[in-house]
């Protein structure tokens, strides 16, 4: 018989009523406990004897992306990681202002923390139906093909304010997200009605936990680093696989693919 | 009215009560989205234009391109909820009676049986993923009726030329959150207790004549 790794519902870091009164028991109830839930019951439903069925649920999402031909378990593959990020975005006596190296690439990159303010409060508003704002560490690589991939120069690194539709995160263009907030009415229907204005007010001055996207910005810039040696040490390898015979090569490369992997 | 000139929108009257398609769709529910979010589409739509007009004004053809999506948008969540109010009444004035005209008898021969189109709308509403709406739609050229969804406030136009909203059913979650929360498919198989035939078929012989 095959073991299947079954994705569990995770609960927000808090309780439901605890960012009472600016997001309600109410809310988290139907949007955690009904629409969070649905999304879960519903991935499990679609990849139960597939190959995608233990996988990491990035992983999961990347896969079923499928370079923008998006497969159907995508959808609620992605909403489940969006949805735990933004729990995790928020806590109770949130807001105020960032501090430390995230204060200081906010005042980098949008000149001031009210301008991020600005954008990330626009972005979320200007989202034409139902989507997702984020805040994002961009560092990317190219990932083309046989090209050389061009390592990232420092200003290619910055934080970058994206919106996204439905259930797309920045995760498929090889962002890592920061911090989100949920733009489907169902987020802020129940307490706010039409005025998402005042939801994204409220979420900004109240909610947010720049803890958790400080913590984030770590791990990105940590992972962002961790990229790049990886990337130093292919070329080198690739190098000195050049210098080589082509069984030596193809043995060097097979061996740092299955190491990429682990 | 006329802004400077230029033809501006207003909001439409409802054709019934706020409170008239009661216990289907709930007197709070239609007086947000008509009074609310109808009316931020039409607000939208004419500042869109407006901006255009000047846009046109001074050949500014990076404003013109830029307007296109504010205007798909909020003229096309003025299209579509023009034509949602016209397709629902209640029950008492006629509301979810089915068709006997020609209309009836071209969902017999085209879906089977009114009951399977149903089915067909319910599945595609259900499974739209985020806003958008679903269609009974006519090809006026093929004379041929079929379901079609669209994304956010798309109207149906963008789906094909030749295809004319015979009704849409709004299932943004502002149309029925407020009373059936997360539980979309009740919204939609109570909906039908609603829907205007006798108007959803003067257009249809309108349009197939």
């Amino acid at each position: 018989s095959t073991i299947t790794a079954k994705l569990e519902l995770k609960p927000p870091p808090y309780p439901l009523n605890a960012l009472e009164p600016h997001m309600s028991q109410e809310t988290l109830e139907y949007h955690w406990g009904k629409h969070h839930r649905g999304y879960v019951d519903n991935l499990n439903k679609q990849i139960i004897g597939t190959e995608l069925d233990e996988m990491p649920l990035e992983d999961i999402i990347i896969t079923t992306y499928n370079k923008g031909d998006i497969l159907p378990p995508f959808n609620n593959a992605a909403q489940i990681w969006n949805h735990d990020f933004f729990w995790e975005s928020m806590k109770p006596g949130g807001g105020g202002k960032p501090f430390g190296e995230l204060l200081q690439l906010i005042e980098r990159d949008f000149g001031s923390f009210e301008k991020f303010v600005e954008e990330f409060r626009s972005a979320a508003s200007t989202q034409f139906g139902s989507g997702w704002a984020w805040l994002a560490y961009k560092a990317n690589r190219l990932d083309v093909g046989n090209a050389e991939n061009p390592r990232p120069s420092d200003e290619d690194k910055k934080l970058v304010v994206v919106k996204s539709p439905n259930a797309i995160n920045p995760l498929v263009w090889d962002y890592s997200p920061l911090l989100t907030i949920d733009v489907w009415e169902h987020a802020y229907y129940l307490d706010f009605q039409i005025r998402r204005p005042d939801y994204i007010s409220i979420f900004m001055e109240k909610l947010v936990s720049w803890e958790a996207v400080s913590s984030r910005l770590e791990i990105a810039k940590a992972r962002a680093t961790e990229r790049e040696e990886e990337e130093k040490r292919k070329k080198e390898e690739k190098e000195v696989g050049n210098s080589d015979n082509q069984a030596v090569e193809m043995f060097v490369d097979s061996k740092s693919d299955d190491s990429e992997t682990e | 009215g006329h802004v400077r000139g230029l033809q501006s929108f207003s909001l439409p009257e409802l054709p019934y009560d706020y409170g008239a398609l009661e216990p289907v769709i709930s007197g709070e529910i239609m007086q947000l989205h008509h009074q609310k979010h109808h009316q931020t589409y039409i607000t939208n739509y004419n500042k869109a234009l407006e901006q255009l007009h000047q846009a046109l004004a001074k050949a500014d053809s990076p404003s013109i391109v830029q307007l296109q999506s504010a205007i798909k948008f909020n003229g096309g969540g003025h299209i579509n909820h023009s034509i949602f109010w016209k397709n629902l009444a209640p029950i008492k004035e006629g509301g979810g009676e089915p068709s006997k005209a020609s209309l009836g008898w071209a969902i017999d021969t085209q879906f089977g049986s009114l009951e399977t189109l149903i089915q067909r709308v319910n599945a595609e509403g259900a499974a739209l993923q985020g806003s958008g709406w679903v269609w009974l739609a006519l090809d006026k050229e093929l004379k041929k009726l079929s379901v079609q969804t669209t994304a956010n406030q798309d109207p149906l136009v963008t789906k094909g030329s030749a295809l004319v909203p015979l009704f849409g059913i709004d299932v943004w979650e502002h149309a029925y959150y407020l009373q059936y929360k997360n539980v979309k498919a009740d919204y939609l198989k109570n909906i039908w207790k609603v829907i205007n035939w006798k108007y959803v078929s003067e257009v249809y012989e309108k349009e197939n004549p």
